[in-house]
Order: C-alpha cells, then sequence, then structure tokens
C-alpha cells in the first residue's frame, strides 16, 4: 500500500489530499471536499497528463519561433521526451494557427500545432 | 487632425473586445492605436494554455485567445494602426500619436477608451540591494525572449516573487533546458493560482520559499549569485537565515502595475489601491466620455474577465456617443470597500442609470477561511454569501441588482466587507 500527498487544482480552496494506491488501483481519497477533487486525485495518482506548450524555430519568417502545443494531453512522463524531439526542428514560413507542425510527437500519438500565426517576412 | 467616435488606447484582449462591442453596438468610426508590431498584446508572448475556459469553454494558449478576438475586428473592417506610440491624451479628447509613417498625429475623438494594460514591477521599485550586473530580468521580460524572440535569458535561474509569470516561467525556462533554482516569496502566501503552483514548481521538483527575499545580488558585469533570507512578520529578513544560490540569472515577478500615465494626463483621477482609474458603474472616468477597461483599470487574473470588462466599456462608450448627456449630472453612490475587501471597480454606482445587474469586481487583502462576504445597502443588509477561501490572489466578483437598490430608501453608501462566520 502507498499513500500520495496531493494539492487540489480544481479550485481555489487548493484541497490538500491523501490518496492511497494499493496494486495500481486507488483505494481511498480523503481531505477533498468535493467530488471534482476525488476525480482530479485519481486521474493524478493513476496516469498524470498534461498539455505540453513550447516553440519550434521558424524560417523566413516575422519571427525567429512559432509557439505550438500537443493537441490534446500526453502523459506527465512523456513531457521532456516531447521537448527533445522539439530540439531539432525548423518549420518555413507562413505557420497559421492549428497547421500539424509535427505528428505523432515521441509516439504520444498526439500531434504538435502551432497556436499562432507567423507571416513571411 | 483626424476625427474619430471611438478611440481605443491599446490592441491587447481589452482594446479589442472594447472595438468589437462597440462596433456591434452601431458604432463605425473606430480606431485602435497599438504601440507594438501586432494586435493581441501580451497574450501572444503567454504561448501556456488556460485561457478562455469562461468564453469559449475550451483551453486555449494565449495566441490562440488573442487570435479568436483579432479574427473578430477583421471581420468587421475595425480600423488599427501597429507602431503606433500615444503620446497625450487631453481631457476634451484629443488623442496626440506617432509612427514612422504618419508621423505625429493627432485624433478628435468623441470617446476614449483606456485599454493600455499594465507593467511588471522593476527592481528599482523593490529596492533590491546589491550589483546592478547584467542576468536581471523581469519574468514578462524573459516570457518575450524566450517564446517569441528565441532566445534563452540564462542558464541557472533564482525567482524572486510568486506571481503567475514567474511560475510559468519558472517551468518554461526548466523544459528548456535551464535549471531553476528556488522560488522565493516574500509574503507568506502565493500570488499565483494554485494550478500553477502544482503544474509548474511541484511537476519539476521546484522549491517554493515562502516569507522569503533577495538581501543580496552578486556579480559585475554578470549575475554570480543570489542571496535570499527568511523575512520576519515586518517583511524584515532574519539575520542567520541566509541561504547563497550561484545563479546567472534572477527573474522578478513581483507584481503588476495599472499603466497610467496617459490618464493621468487627461485628468483622470486614479485609485491609490489599484493604480488604476476610479471609475461608476459605466467604466466611465470623471472625464466624461473616457472609459477604462482591462489590467489598466485593475490586473486581472484572468483575460475571460477581462474580455468582458472590455465588452461592457465598448457598449457603454457607444450609448455614451449616442446620448452625450453626461453621466457626471446623475446621482452617485460610492462602494465602500471594508475589513479585508481592499477595492472594488467600479468605485460609483448610479442606482438611477445603472444595468439591472452590475458585476462588481475585487480583490481581498489576506488569506480568509469560512467568512461571510457582506454587500450592505446603507444599514441594509442586502448579500450575505459564505466563502469557504479567499485569498489575495484570486479576484472576487458580488453582482448587484439595480431592483434591489432602488428599494432602498435614501441609499447613500454600498458596502462590501468580510465578516466573521
Amino acid at each position: 500500500m502507498e499513500t500520495r500527498e496531493l494539492n487540489c487544482i480544481v479550485c481555489p480552496m487548493g484541497c490538500p489530499i491523501t490518496v492511497t494506491i494499493e496494486n495500481n488501483e486507488v483505494t481511498s481519497v480523503t481531505g477533498n471536499t468535493c467530488p471534482r477533487g476525488e476525480e482530479y486525485a485519481k486521474q493524478e495518482v493513476i496516469s498524470p497528463i498534461r498539455t505540453v506548450t513550447s516553440t519550434v524555430k521558424v524560417s523566413g519568417g516575422e519571427w525567429p519561433t512559432v509557439s505550438c502545443k500537443t493537441k490534446s494531453e500526453i502523459p506527465k512522463g512523456k513531457i521532456f521526451e516531447i521537448m527533445d524531439s522539439l530540439k531539432g526542428v525548423s518549420v518555413q514560413a507562413p505557420v497559421k494557427i492549428g497547421d500539424v507542425l509535427i505528428a505523432n510527437i515521441a509516439d504520444t500519438g498526439v500531434d504538435i500545432v502551432a497556436t499562432s500565426n507567423v507571416e513571411v517576412l | 487632425m483626424l476625427n474619430y467616435d471611438i478611440v481605443i488606447i491599446g490592441g491587447g484582449p481589452a482594446g479589442l473586445a472594447a472595438a468589437i462591442s462597440a462596433k456591434d453596438s452601431g458604432v463605425d468610426s473606430i480606431l485602435i492605436l497599438e504601440r507594438d508590431k501586432e494586435l493581441g498584446g501580451i497574450l501572444n508572448q503567454c504561448i501556456h494554455n488556460g485561457f478562455g475556459l469562461h468564453t469559449f469553454k475550451e483551453e486555449l494558449t494565449g495566441p490562440e485567445y488573442a487570435g479568436r478576438f483579432i479574427e473578430q475586428v477583421y471581420d468587421r473592417n475595425i480600423e488599427y494602426k501597429l507602431n503606433t506610440m500615444v503620446m497625450d491624451i487631453s481631457s476634451d479628447k484629443v488623442v496626440t500619436a506617432m509612427n514612422r509613417t504618419d508621423g505625429m498625429i493627432q485624433i478628435q475623438a468623441k470617446a476614449v477608451i483606456l485599454a493600455m494594460g499594465c507593467r511588471e514591477r522593476s527592481r528599482g521599485a523593490l529596492n533590491i540591494p546589491g550589483y546592478r550586473p547584467a542576468g536581471i530580468y523581469s519574468a514578462g521580460t524573459a516570457q518575450r525572449l524566450v517564446n517569441r524572440e528565441g532566445f534563452m535569458p540564462g542558464k541557472e535561474v533564482v525567482i524572486l516573487g510568486s506571481g503567475d509569470i514567474g511560475l510559468i516561467m519558472a517551468r518554461r525556462m526548466t523544459l528548456e533546458g535551464a535549471k531553476v533554482k528556488v522560488v522565493a516569496e516574500l509574503m507568506p502566501y502565493s500570488g499565483g493560482l494554485k494550478r500553477n503552483i502544482v503544474q509548474c514548481l511541484e511537476d519539476f521538483g521546484i522549491p517554493l520559499k515562502l516569507s522569503h527575499t533577495v538581501v543580496d545580488i552578486e556579480g559585475r558585469d554578470r549575475v554570480k549569485a543570489v542571496t535570499i533570507a527568511k523575512v520576519d512578520s515586518n517583511n524584515k529578513p532574519i539575520p542567520g537565515t541566509e541561504e547563497r544560490y550561484e545563479c546567472d540569472t534572477l527573474l522578478l515577478s513581483c507584481g503588476l502595475l495599472p499603466e497610467n500615465e496617459l490618464s493621468k494626463s487627461a485628468g483622470v483621477d486614479l485609485s491609490m489601491v489599484t493604480n488604476g482609474p476610479v471609475v461608476n458603474d459605466s467604466l466611465e472616468t470623471n472625464v466624461p466620455g473616457i472609459f477604462a477597461c482591462g489590467n489598466v483599470l485593475h490586473v486581472h487574473d484572468l483575460v475571460d474577465y477581462v474580455s468582458e470588462e472590455a465588452t461592457t466599456a465598448g457598449k457603454n462608450a457607444s450609448d455614451y456617443i449616442r446620448n452625450t448627456a453626461s453621466a457626471s449630472s446623475d446621482k452617485q453612490v460610492k462602494i465602500n470597500t471594508e475589513c479585508g475587501v481592499r477595492y472594488s471597480v467600479p468605485v460609483f454606482v448610479r442606482p438611477d442609470k445603472m444595468n439591472d445587474k452590475l458585476t462588481v469586481r475585487f480583490r481581498v487583502g489576506n488569506v480568509y477561511k469560512n467568512v461571510n462576504l457582506c454587500v450592505y445597502a446603507n444599514d441594509t443588509l442586502l448579500m450575505k454569501l459564505p466563502k469557504k477561501v479567499m485569498a489575495p490572489g484570486e479576484m472576487e466578483q458580488v453582482i448587484l441588482l439595480k431592483s434591489k437598490l432602488n428599494e432602498i430608501a435614501d441609499l447613500n453608501t454600498i458596502t462590501i466587507k468580510i465578516e466573521e462566520a
């Protein structure tokens, strides 16, 4: 049996939550004051997910970089692998919001899409 | 002299939403003046997500959120000038601005909407001792360098202040390969959103030291080390608690100040608490026809609320143009804030002219748990809202109903305060 201490992020209350886990299954959630806290805590201890936002280089654009994100949430453990995969990438201007810059980043099944427009210089 | 019905100072989230709303309220002659080379304001460098949950019911990044408003400005053919610096606004609403193509221009407006946003508190304003080497940046400057210019300002970082931009930059610099050694916060609580504490610091094992401040910066040419120390209840450093961190960069995220130099030149009264204009329920300042919205009025945590406020300002400015009878003759009732409530926006309410529902936003001065938020009209209790938690970092609001206020005989004050449960 394992216990994890979390700070809930669902609302400004920031309840301190204690989760107990057995065989990768949540057996109890305490400290939360609402059902949303329980849901968050379960997700966070079993398979935490995040959206990664970053930038990649652009050539021939009015800006040297374009902002981008994972189109949906990815496992938290993949964050640095994704950052490494973005390092050498350079795309050609123009770039539009929503353009797929890299498909299936770090084998997550999730695409990296542009989140800003970069016009040709 | 150019002539426009509404001139909007600033093309960030507030200016864009105000312009769209004014246009949709039937005003065609609108000009947005923006000093940067593009519309969107600070959102363009806020590449993290979490924007727009209220407005669009989805989580967008800053540039995506701005993009949706910029598209609406384009669709409506609203005029704007980029790379244009406003130098002066007069009390009779002549706007003096300059740029490289037009030179110096003067614009007579029927109404002006102030949407200049805010500025970060600088090292000079913080009185941090030590040398003045390179490597000290405001968190927002670092954000611009990393996210827009593609340039990392340092490798080993200490951050002073746990405002949201500082927290966001702690994560951003870490993702880009820097080592963020510590975030020091003067107050015994963080000024940032809980979500950012968890996802920007805890996710990466970055320590947050509350009740700590910077007491020394070393390095003549470049930052070499920063010393932080614990502070007592009067925010004075406690000798013997110093911790030295070798680093090449210090980021400052110590609060935002509404940028109101232009408002002052127009004769607009400013609040001593917010540093923003004192406005009535239509977001109009003491100068008839000059309105304010967004972070120039008071610093918001959520851009969604900026857009909402600016939409109101745009509509009210267009109403003002159509009915130039000055609001100054209307009866105004002051909103007093006491017992932990630091300020309110608006400050004045016109019970006869106000909309049926008025959103009053405010901040509290400390962390409060299990209290009642009370609103009085004269001595009559209008509202008693139980609050599990209130914190300075989270903007609060109450909604005043015109019908309720008009039931009160001889209404002369409205009071918002915190009472023990």
